[in-house]
């Protein structure tokens, strides 16, 4: 079991799920971010102050997989996302220890499903 | 010494005499007067309130617009409704006013009074009357800012709002309004514009809306309409109360006259046919889909006021009621046809209120119309028989032809020239920052997700 852990682009979330249901990955959580990596902040002006944005907006995805989907998953999420520019964003990959169904007391590979 | 007393006192009596006469007559002179100058205050000032509430409607098509549509576009929505109605102003006052209420040429065209020209002193009428018009004009232009929301190159917009306040709404204006207009002289009756200004921005509308083709995830791969619902849905409400108290100044200010007493008739049979357009569209769509939906009773209330423009000196309050449940269904199942059928994205269901219920308002003038009210002619079901109908849906056709084909060549150019549409990153970034470069709520979490 993995947990994928992707932070995109948000403007490139549609393109993502979308790859994602192609591939039958259809169990996700998405969250805001900000955050900035290699890529540097954009100007906003407001009241003709320009003002430098260094956080960025960013959307983070979490999906829970077993080992059979990772490369699947890893492989849609990149699809989806990358467009070969500087802020395209990064994926990580933790173990999973455990899973647990509330409604059923499921655990495991049963629970993620 | 009598007699020297006697014409003593007779000369002051005398004199006291013909003061009194002379005054009379100078009071009976100062009096007709003093009675057309009223007049002429009372006109200026009750035309003028009634410029300044069509004015806030501009707030109200603001704030609809913006609600019905996405965070990420708010700031380009307000800019749109701001600067058209700018914009607008100066081609109104430049070339618009002159084409629209000139001197008539064939009528087609007015063709005097460029600049105000035709203002001859400072309490010149012509200044309320510019005023009032002004901000009509400025209502057919706004109309269109709804229906290409989200995807309209703003550079590309402030153009068109120019062109259609300086040519294309007081072109068809005049034919409708102008002394000598042919739609005029033909007897064709559109009290408060349901034609000359709802569906002339109805209908270039739809050809924009038509021209930039349907927002980026509007339509599924299998042709099947998808929601994208607008984020602010109390502002939305907000703009439709502000539109229909606008309203009680478009449609009672029409007459153009303080002195009019029709203008409570007006303003009655303008709020009940509202409020039979909102509960017919509330119904309709619980019945047909199970809920009341809010936006779409809020569409029904315009649809209402949109319908009954045209009519509201002509029709009795019962006729006015019937206008606006007609309309009320009549906008749902448009707002359906436009979006499901033509696919043609309308995010704010512009064509649906101003063009199908502002040419349906008019033909029903046709229809409903009844001696007693207004101008007096008398509609089909009141024993006009058909000809004031016919002369009815002759002048909507006509308006509604002229507009289209202005509104394609207008959108043309554009297309061809600055380019009509944003890119598709721009547009799923949101306007607002690759536009405007700013947001709309800074500070708060916008999920920008499609």
């Amino acid at each position: 079991m993995k947990l994928i852990i992707a932070l995109i682009q948000p403007h490139k979330l549609p393109d993502v799920k979308e790859a994602l249901l192609e591939a039958n990955i259809g169990k996700m959580t998405i969250t805001n971010a900000l955050g900035c990596g290699q890529q540097q902040g954009y100007t906003e002006t407001y009241r003709g102050v320009i003002e430098e944005v260094h956080l960025l907006k960013k959307v983070r995805i979490e999906i829970a997989v077993n080992d059979d989907y990772v490369k699947p998953t890893l492989d849609a999420i990149i699809k989806g996302a990358r467009t070969d520019n500087i802020g395209d964003g990064k994926i990580f990959v933790l173990d999973l220890v455990d899973c647990i169904r509330i409604r059923t007391g499921e655990t495991g590979s049963d629970a993620i499903g | 010494m009598f007699n020297k007393i006697k014409k003593f006192l007779l000369m002051p009596a005398l004199i006291v005499g013909m003061l009194v006469f002379a005054s009379y007559a100078h009071a009976e002179d100062s009096l007709a007067t003093n009675i057309a100058d009223m007049t002429s205050s009372i006109n200026t000032i009750w035309v003028l309130v009634a410029a300044f509430l069509v004015f806030f409607m501009q707030a109200g098509f603001a704030l609809v617009e913006t609600g019905f549509t996405r965070a990420k576009n708010s700031v380009n929505i307000i800019m749109k409704n701001a600067m058209d109605f700018c914009f607008g102003s100066i081609a109104f006052y430049f070339i618009g006013y002159a084409l629209m209420f000139g001197a008539d040429k064939a009528g087609l065209i007015g063709t005097t009074g460029f600049m105000l020209s035709a203002a001859e002193s400072t309490s010149s009428w012509h200044y309320t009357f510019w005023l009032f018009q002004c901000v009509f004009a400025a209502t057919a232009a706004t109309i269109v800012s709804g229906a290409m929301a989200e995807r309209t190159r703003f550079s590309s917009y402030l153009v068109y709002s120019v062109l259609i306040s300086a040519f294309l709404y007081p072109i068809s204006g005049h034919w409708i309004w102008g002394t000598g207009g042919w739609l005029a002289t033909a007897g064709f009756v559109d009290f408060a514009g349901s034609t000359a200004v709802h569906s002339v921005g109805g209908w270039v509308a739809l050809m924009g809306a038509m021209m930039l083709g349907p927002r980026i995830g509007k339509y599924g791969k299998d042709g099947s309409s998808r929601v994208i619902a607008g984020h602010n849905i109390p502002m939305a409400a907000l703009g439709v109360f502000i539109l229909w108290f606008g309203w009680f100044g478009f449609n009672p200010g029409s007459t153009l006259s303080g002195m009019d007493l029709s203008i409570a008739h007006i303003a009655v049979t303008t709020n009940l046919s509202a409020a039979a357009g909102a509960i017919s569209a509330m119904c309709f769509v619980w019945l047909k889909f199970g809920k009341p939906d809010l936006s779409m009773t809020m569409n029904g209330a315009l649809a209402g006021l949109v319908g009954i423009t045209a009519g509201c000196a002509n029709v009795s309050p019962l006729s006015a009621i019937i206008i606006g449940t007609i309309a009320g269904i009549l906008v749902v199942m448009s707002v359906e046809f436009i979006d499901k059928t033509l696919k043609i994205d309308d995010p704010v269901g512009a064509v649906s209120v101003h063009a199908v219920c502002g040419s349906f308002g008019t033909i029903a003038v046709g229809l409903f119309a009844q001696e007693g009210y207004g101008s007096g002619v008398k509609g089909l079901f009141f024993g006009g028989g058909l000809t004031q109908l016919i002369t009815q849906i002759k002048g909507v056709v006509a308006v509604g032809a002229w507009a289209m084909v202005g509104g394609i060549i207008i959108f043309t150019i554009l297309k061809k020239t600055i380019g009509l549409r944003v890119s598709a990153e721009e547009e799923i970034k949101g306007l607002d920052i690759e536009e405007h470069g700013m947001e709309a709520y800074a500070g708060f979490q916008v999920f920008m997700t499609e």
